[in-house]
């Protein structure tokens, strides 16, 4: 498969993981044999990670989640740079997500948990306490619109005329 | 009290009179009334406009451009129109004489029509294609001729059936690549083939090129790009399909100045001016669109290769089309008329197609679905025309 084909099946599989690979096949005009092959290649080589799925937690009930995200500072050290400290954090089951960005501070920490009182504990007993740790600031997330490309809310209507020229 | 068309209703004039209704309508009147329907039906776009071409539209309205723009649009948006057609395909048009902002591609054809034939020319029309264009020519007092492209060119116009078609009277054709509802595309070196029989019989054409930008396989070719032809192309393009902007009713034409100057005059007596609002929003689209065009040119492509290799495998055997968002299967293996099979369908399975023969003659024998619908809904359809298919073929269908 080219190499251009096989980015169009990433995008694909990225929007949905649960494809059929029959289906998959057809829609990249190639043979279904072809498409496992490749699929399972790019799980060998960690080009895809997992296959996850995007739930609107907050419409099951006792699934109630927190969310927030930390902006912290960090002294890099010699040699390894942000990666030390960042390998240490990213360690965290609480920790979700984690980027180094640019700008004011240095690491973003997204952490979930199912309290607001957990994550502040995770905030003041585990993170801040890091000696390459400067300093945190926490937001806690008030409500999601959009994640990953997908809007959460009602679907946009099919507004066309059923039939038409 | 309805009159059909049979019978002389003397209010009405002659030209509207020959004229039928389109055949679409009555498959819309059918599928609107069905629930849970799936339709195939669509000639347009499952993308919502992008969000940043809706903005800059609500902005022309927070700051007031509400008035008329010029006859032939606002100059920014010719230019940007200029700029486009330069980058995409190659030709250049001077945005204060050569290109008209119109209302819609529809317009534009109505406009190159009436500006450049008389009554008693022939006019010919490459077929199937989209259903204005026969009658348009027929208000216009002029001849539609049809000129046949079948499936054993892939739809393509050849040009011995083009010599076919010509008579002395024969003043001009409308070509449309690519085409709804075929999804035919043509390569620039089947356009020059095309393009030599145009020179020798001194034609005018037509292009509509509004499913320019959905060329899945290679670049499309402007018409007017190809060596001596920009002096008799008129260009028809416009936002509708390329920026999901149907409902915008937007769209341009580039001609040579004897050309648009005589089109500017029937646009600016019955038209004055194309929407203001929709004008600002166009010219963001041709800002700042590209990539958006570029994610939906992708989504089309892969459902295009989903429904075709569907189809093939049902039995209903269709070409790959190179363009456009319809693929366009032959229904032979079922023995039935294709009006019979999109009705028989839509009331057994609940899948709205058109049948062919609306989209003139070689349609018939086959029917249009469009791919511009969900994958899901898709899959959907699929397995409901595979189950109709299995149902009313006697012999098994090739495998
Ligand atoms: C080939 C072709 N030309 C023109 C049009 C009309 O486009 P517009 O919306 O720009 O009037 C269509 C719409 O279906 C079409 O398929």
């Amino acid at each position: 498969m080219s190499k251009e084909q096989e980015t169009r099946l990433l995008r694909i599989l990225e929007q949905n993981g649960r494809i059929d690979t029959e289906v998959l096949a057809k829609m990249l005009d190639e043979d279904e044999e072809t498409v496992i092959q490749t699929i399972k290649r790019l799980e060998d080589e960690h080009v895809i990670l997992s296959y996850a799925a995007v739930i609107n937690w907050n419409k099951v009930e006792q699934e109630s989640q927190v969310a927030a995200m930390i902006d912290v500072k960090v002294t890099p050290q010699r040699g390894v740079g942000f990666d030390e400290v960042a390998n240490r954090i990213q360690r965290f089951p609480e920790v979700s997500a984690l980027y180094l960005m640019s700008g004011t501070y240095d690491l973003s920490v997204m952490v979930e948990g199912q309290t607001m009182e957990g994550v502040a504990r995770f905030v003041s007993d585990k993170l801040s306490t890091l000696d390459a740790v400067l300093s945190t600031t926490t937001h806690f997330r008030l409500k999601k619109y959009k994640h990953d490309g997908i809007v959460f809310g009602e679907d946009e209507k099919d507004r066309r005329m059923v039939v038409s020229p | 009290m309805s009159m059909t068309a049979k019978q002389t209703n003397h209010r009405l004039s002659k030209a509207v009179t020959s004229i039928e209704p389109s055949g679409i309508r009555k498959f819309f009147e059918l599928a609107s009334t069905m629930e849970d329907c799936i339709s195939l039906g669509v000639g347009e776009p499952d993308f919502v406009t992008p969000w940043s071409v809706r903005e800059a539209c609500m902005t022309s309205l927070e700051q007031g451009y509400t008035a008329y723009t010029a006859n032939a649009g606002l100059l920014e948006l010719r230019m940007a129109i200029s700029d486009y057609m330069e980058d995409a395909f190659d030709v250049t048009y001077r945005p204060e004489e050569e290109i008209i902002v119109t209302v819609g591609a529809s317009e534009a054809i109505d406009l190159a029509v009436r500006a450049t034939v008389d009554p008693g020319d022939e006019v010919l029309v490459v077929t199937p294609s989209f259903v204005s264009y026969s009658p348009l020519i027929t208000l216009a007092g002029a001849t539609p001729v049809p000129v046949l492209t079948d499936s054993s060119t892939n739809f393509k116009l050849t040009a011995e059936r083009l010599e076919e078609a010509i008579t002395e009277r024969s003043r001009a054709i409308i070509l449309s690549f690519p085409n709804n509802p075929t999804g035919a595309v043509m390569t620039k070196a089947e356009l020059e083939v095309v393009a030599h029989v145009i020179q020798k019989h001194d034609l005018l054409v037509f292009s509509d090129e509004i499913y320019a930008e959905l060329s899945y396989d290679e670049p499309h070719t402007a018409f007017s790009s190809i060596k001596d032809m920009k002096d008799r192309t008129i260009l028809i393009n416009g936002f509708s399909k390329a920026f999901a902007m149907t409902g915008w009713r937007l769209g341009f034409v580039c001609a040579p100045n004897d050309i648009t100057e005589a089109m500017l005059k029937i646009h600016q007596y019955s038209l004055m001016c194309a929407p203001t609002q929709a004008q600002h929003g166009a010219l963001e689209a041709l800002r700042s669109g590209g990539d958006e065009v570029k994610k939906m040119v992708e989504s089309y492509y892969s459902r295009r290769n989903y429904i075709v290799n569907s189809l093939n495998e049902i039995g209903l055997s269709c070409h790959m089309p190179g363009g456009s968002f319809y693929a366009f299967p032959s229904i032979e293996a079922t023995g039935m008329d294709d009006q019979t099979f999109a009705e028989k369908l839509l009331l057994e399975e609940k899948v709205a197609v058109v049948p062919g023969s609306v989209f003139g003659e070689g349609g018939e024998g086959h029917v249009r679905c469009s791919y511009a619908t969900g994958m899901k809904q898709l899959q959907t359809a699929v397995e409901r025309i595979e189950r109709f298919v299995k149902r009313h073929t006697k012999t098994n269908p090739p495998s």
